[in-house]
């Protein structure tokens, strides 16, 4: 019963954040896409929170776009509220968090696939997958058989999905999905070794069931400063947030009932986010703490139905609906969707390259949480690579390959395939050595020429990128050259800044320099000041008030990339090489570095070993 | 396949056995070459961690008796094979056995080789083989005990302990900025600035003792000056327990500046000693005495000789106010004559005074003490981290460096992000002290640094 669907160039396999840039990223190079998903009206879901962005996830969806992807576009089309995280703590770890409308979102996301020229979405099931001479066979469970030259696995939590509420657990996708039940064995066979991950989601309530009056009430920042670097029109907050807390009853209900907790019986042996606990975790981990935070978040302009951030759990529905009642403003709340955990099958991310391709399979990729990840914007991140690496690598085009002191992108990538993940992934500022270069105002800089090169750019928008560079080089060169000389005025503003007055001309840069100062305390004596856009003076201002520290980044960027310019051989067995430990022997193999600095990076391998490959290597 | 090293792994000239040390796949093989055992049993018949007494012959001709051990792959030293021969030392006998290794198939052992290989089969790690060359080159005894400290890992949990605290800070800043929904408590300046404040304290203090650590291992460059005839030959003779110094009762007939190396308690000493300190209007003489009040200036410790017997003048006040700001020890001696010396004016001139009797030796002692409190070798407590090579030096004062940027980044109001990259620049720098992140510069500067034979 099976029959010849067609050949194409990609497939992918899922259509959530990772599938979505995957297939979009490789239409638009050109290469004729098939995007698979199990159910048509799961494409771009948001399973968990109805949110984009936050720290380090706010730099990803600023890198995604800047390299010509779509999420942070989309999440500005359906903002409810925009947020600059970290305020105050530095421009390293400034982020932007929006609240989105979760259905907008998934059918915006949809329309698009729709409309994307080379590329054709299907709702099928994968079922098997097959190295055929010159790429790859794709088995749908009707018995269409599709033949591409690459496939890019991003199945997200379907593959093996099982979910687990209490004593309760069944096998399906997040949602309510049915999940992925065939394609794991189909890897199994090619011989990838899959391991089980879990994660889990809050219960969602009803608006009008929660007393708000009581609660804190969380806005979002006006004016809202969009993610997409092609946003011109102004987006405004539409929603507020509420915060509330757990207490004492709280806790004391889920450790009467810990037992029944699907994590602590040992039912679930997959491993969960160290850094996105259950509540159930958090108060037995931290059980001196006395409360937890939770915001409470509207899912979307058209439904009442609202996210408790920061309350996942898996315990049965009668008692998430007591702990959820204990809580201060959810005492009579009803609970719509009951939280759950789920369980899915992923890959050891070891067993890829750099561009997110199996070193073993030539033409099969992977991205999002099948390789080991959590989170949309690290899924979007990975799916952007994957898709881009397997458009280049059938127009037989160098690979394109982020390193970690360009972006935030590259540092996720080669934490994965470097490191590996012994649980779910989830980038933040501290993963980066380099985050006073790789920040959120300057991801265009970053990667927009890179971008442009891959092909993802378009002529007015690099067109744009450049002017705007242009005005950044002469706004730059004219605090420079302007000389504020002192005056009453300046002196009076200096003082009341509590910093000291000045008594001959000082250099406008030397001003916004000082820590007290800033672009906008200085703009009355600024006279001469061009209107420009305000990322531009913020990029400055940072460039100049960090010029010290960026230095000193910039010196480590370079130690590195010396580190990294030392190729080694990509067929190499270590075991060859006499000096090297066994340990590092079998983790060389596995992970097979292209580099000194990459195999640095290996847990298990040793300064004495990169000695020993530094002296292999001057052989 | 490496090649078979060979070389003489104890000092030259010193000890009464010499031990010559091959490593290599053929080292066995090598040594059953030149080495006949009294049983008759060939080397290559041995296990690892055996002895055999014999004979060493070169093309037949019998250069020496010795004994021979075993160390079989990868238990020895270096991970390899590695025969030792312990032959009866003198220079000559030693350096015509290894001749005879060589001559049958080994190489000469390059600078640091033995412990090269060490390192590279994963023997020892890279703080451990830095220890191992200060073990070799380590002159006082005080030195030798410290750079086995260090072979222990005391270097190594003193940075452990800053590392840590540092790391503290910096997971609190970290987790504080990726979760700022999380309510993770403030981190609190007043805390992140004690915090870095002890750390920086740590890191001076080792830096310090590098310093005097240095001198201890290297030697204390050490001046003994004095008018003539006031016994500086004799007390450097004394010292260095050989007549190298021309001793004369004729005023003036030291002339040149001879170094010798002793160890007197804890530190060593690079004695020189000089001209006697005169006015004179010999030409000869006068070149000597310029040079002597050059090198005051510019040495580690000067050990001012006086004469019990006699009374101060006018060379001994100039040669006073040159001692200011000089660490330097007055020795009186012949204190077994009648002393009718101003023992409070030089008292007055110089905080260390000791009396001594250069020819029966009384007062040593007093003068050992007096030197190592001066050199600050009293405080060198052997039994706390010290850091022993110029590479520990330079990632300490990085760290301390950044450390310092940390501080003026929280004092001068800046952000804490700007705190947080310094911090971690601190804990990269003394993570590549303790090799737990090396560079090849790393690996090549401490490999260049090593020392013929281990």
């Amino acid at each position: 019963m099976s029959y010849f669907a067609g050949k194409y160039d990609v497939a992918v396999i899922g259509a959530g954040h990772a599938g979505i840039e995957a297939a979009l990223a490789s239409a638009r190079l050109g290469c004729k896409t098939v995007v698979f998903t199990i159910n048509m009206d799961a494409v771009g879901n948001c399973p968990c929170n109805p949110s984009i962005g936050g720290t380090a996830k706010g730099h990803l969806v600023r890198e995604i776009d800047a390299l010509g992807g779509e999420m942070g576009k989309t999440a500005d089309e359906c903002l409810l509220q925009m947020r600059m995280l970290n305020r105050g703590k530095g421009p390293a770890v400034h982020s932007l968090r929006a609240q989105i409308d979760r259905r907008k979102y998934s059918e915006v996301m949809k329309h698009k696939l729709e409309l994307q020229e080379n590329l054709e979405l299907h709702q099928a099931e994968i079922t098997d997958l097959e190295e055929i001479s010159g790429g790859w066979k794709a088995v749908t469970r009707m018995g269409a058989e599709y033949e591409v030259k690459a496939v890019i696995i991003a199945t997200g939590t379907y593959l093996g999905g099982r979910i687990y509420i209490g004593e309760l657990n069944y096998e399906s996708g997040p949602d309510g999905i049915f999940p992925a039940t065939f394609l794991g064995a189909s890897l199994k066979k090619l011989g990838l070794s899959l391991r089980r991950f879990k994660t889990g989601t809050p219960a969602r309530v009803l608006k009008s069931s929660i007393d708000f009056s009581d609660l804190e009430e969380q806005k979002g920042d006006e004016p809202v400063i969009p993610f997409s670097y092609e946003t011109e029109e102004q987006l405004n907050n539409k929603v507020v947030c509420h915060i509330s807390w757990t207490n004492e009853n709280t806790k004391k209900i889920i450790l009467d009932n810990i037992h029944r907790s699907p994590l602590y019986s040992g039912m679930i042996h997959g491993v969960g986010p160290r850094y996105c606990p259950s509540l159930e975790d958090k108060i037995v981990r931290f059980s001196d703490k006395e409360r937890h935070q939770l915001f409470i978040e509207p899912c979307g302009e058209n439904t009442e139905e609202m996210y408790l951030q920061g309350m996942s759990s898996s315990l049965p529905e009668e008692v998430q609906l007591k702990f959820y009642h204990s809580i201060k403003g959810l005492e009579n709340a009803i609970v719509m969707r009951p939280a759950y955990a789920i369980e899915y099958d992923c890959v050891d991310p070891l067993q890829m390259n750099n561009t997110l391709e199996f070193i073993d399979h030539p033409g099969l990729y992977g991205a999002g949480q099948f390789n080991g990840s959590s989170g949309y914007e690290e899924a979007a991140a990975q799916g952007l690579v994957a898709g881009i690496n397997a458009a280049l690598k059938i127009q037989g085009k160098d690979p394109m390959i982020l390193d970690r002191a360009g972006s935030y992108i590259g540092t996720l990538v080669d934490d994965l395939v470097t490191k590996g993940a012994n649980d779910p992934y989830r980038m933040m500022t501290s993963r980066s050595e380099y985050r006073l270069i790789l920040r959120q105002d300057n991801a265009d800089e970053r990667m927009t020429p890179i971008g442009r090169k891959v092909g993802l750019i378009s002529d007015e928008r690099y067109g744009k990128f450049l002017k705007k560079q242009e005005l950044k080089a002469r706004e730059l060169e004219r605090i420079k050259k302007t000389v504020i000389p002192p005056s009453e005025e300046i002196n009076s503003l200096l003082v009341s800044r509590e910093t000291s007055p000045i008594n001959t001309g000082v250099k406008l840069v030397d001003l916004i320099k000082r820590p007290q100062l800033s672009y906008e305390i200085l703009s009355t004596i600024d006279k001469d000041r061009p209107q420009l856009d305000a990322n531009i003076f913020e990029q400055i201002e940072v460039e100049v008030k960090y010029e010290g520290y960026i230095k000193k980044q910039l010196a480590q960027v370079e130690q590195m990339r010396r580190m990294e310019s030392k190729s080694l051989p990509t067929d190499l067995d270590y075991k060859t090489v006499s000096g090297l430990r066994l340990e590092a022997q079998e983790k060389l193999n596995k992970v097979h570095p292209s580099n000194l600095g990459q195999a640095a990076r290996i847990s298990g391998v040793s300064p004495a070993d990169i000695s020993v490959l530094v002296i292999w290597l001057s052989k | 396949m490496e090649k078979t090293i060979a070389a003489v792994s104890t000092p030259i000239g010193t000890g009464g056995i010499s031990v010559i040390r091959i490593s290599g796949d053929d080292a066995v093989q090598i040594a059953d070459r030149v080495f006949v055992s009294v049983s008759g049993k060939k080397l290559s018949e041995l296990k690892g961690y055996t002895s055999a007494y014999g004979k060493v012959y070169d093309k037949g001709e019998l250069l020496d008796e010795a004994v021979a051990t075993v160390f079989l792959a990868p238990h020895s030293y270096t991970g390899e094979n590695v025969v030792e021969l312990s032959c009866h030392g003198g220079m000559y006998i030693t350096s015509q056995v290894l001749r005879a290794i060589l001559d049958s198939g080994a190489v000469t052992a390059e600078a640091g080789e033995f412990t090269k290989r060490a390192f590279l089969n994963g023997k020892i790690d890279l703080t451990e083989s830095e220890a191992v060359m200060d073990i070799i080159s380590a002159k006082g005894r005080a030195a030798a005990r410290s750079a086995i400290g260090i072979k222990e890992g005391r270097l190594r949990r003193e940075i452990d302990d800053v590392k840590s605290s540092l790391i503290d800070s910096a997971a609190h800043l970290s987790a504080w900025a990726d979760y700022p929904e999380e309510d993770i408590p403030e981190v609190s300046e007043d805390t992140l600035c004690e915090n870095i404040t002890n750390a920086l304290s740590k890191l001076n203090s080792l830096i310090r003792g590098y310093d005097i650590g240095k001198s201890v291992k290297e030697g204390i460059d050490t001046l003994i000056i004095g008018k003539p005839n006031v016994g500086k030959s004799t007390l450097m003779n004394f010292l260095s327990g050989s007549e190298k110094s021309i001793v004369t009762d004729i005023p003036g007939t030291t002339r040149d500046i001879i170094e010798e190396t002793v160890v007197l308690g804890n530190v060593v000493l690079l004695l020189s000693d000089t001209a006697g300190l005169r006015d004179t209007d010999n030409p000869i003489e006068k070149i000597g005495v310029e040079r002597a009040k050059k090198r005051v200036q510019s040495c580690g410790l000067v050990l001012a000789v006086f004469d019990a017997s006699r009374k101060l003048d006018e060379n001994d006040y100039s040669m006073l106010e040159m001692l200011s700001d000089v660490p330097s020890v007055a020795v009186i001696n012949k204190s077994d004559l009648n002393s009718v010396i101003d023992v409070d004016y030089i008292k007055s001139k110089v905080s260390e005074v000791v009396f001594i009797s250069a020819v029966t030796g009384d007062g040593i002692d007093n003068l050992i003490s007096a030197v190592e409190k001066i050199t600050g070798a009293a405080e060198f407590d052997e039994n706390t981290a010290v850091l022993s090579t110029e590479r520990q030096r330079e990632c300490t004062i990085c760290a301390k460096n950044a450390l310092e940027d940390a501080l003026s980044a929280l004092n001068g109001g800046f952000t804490l992000d700007a705190v947080t990259v310094s911090l971690e620049e601190a804990i990269q720098a003394l993570l590549e002290l303790t090799g737990e992140r090396v560079s090849e510069v790393v690996v090549h500067g401490v490999f260049s640094k090593f020392c013929v034979g281990k």
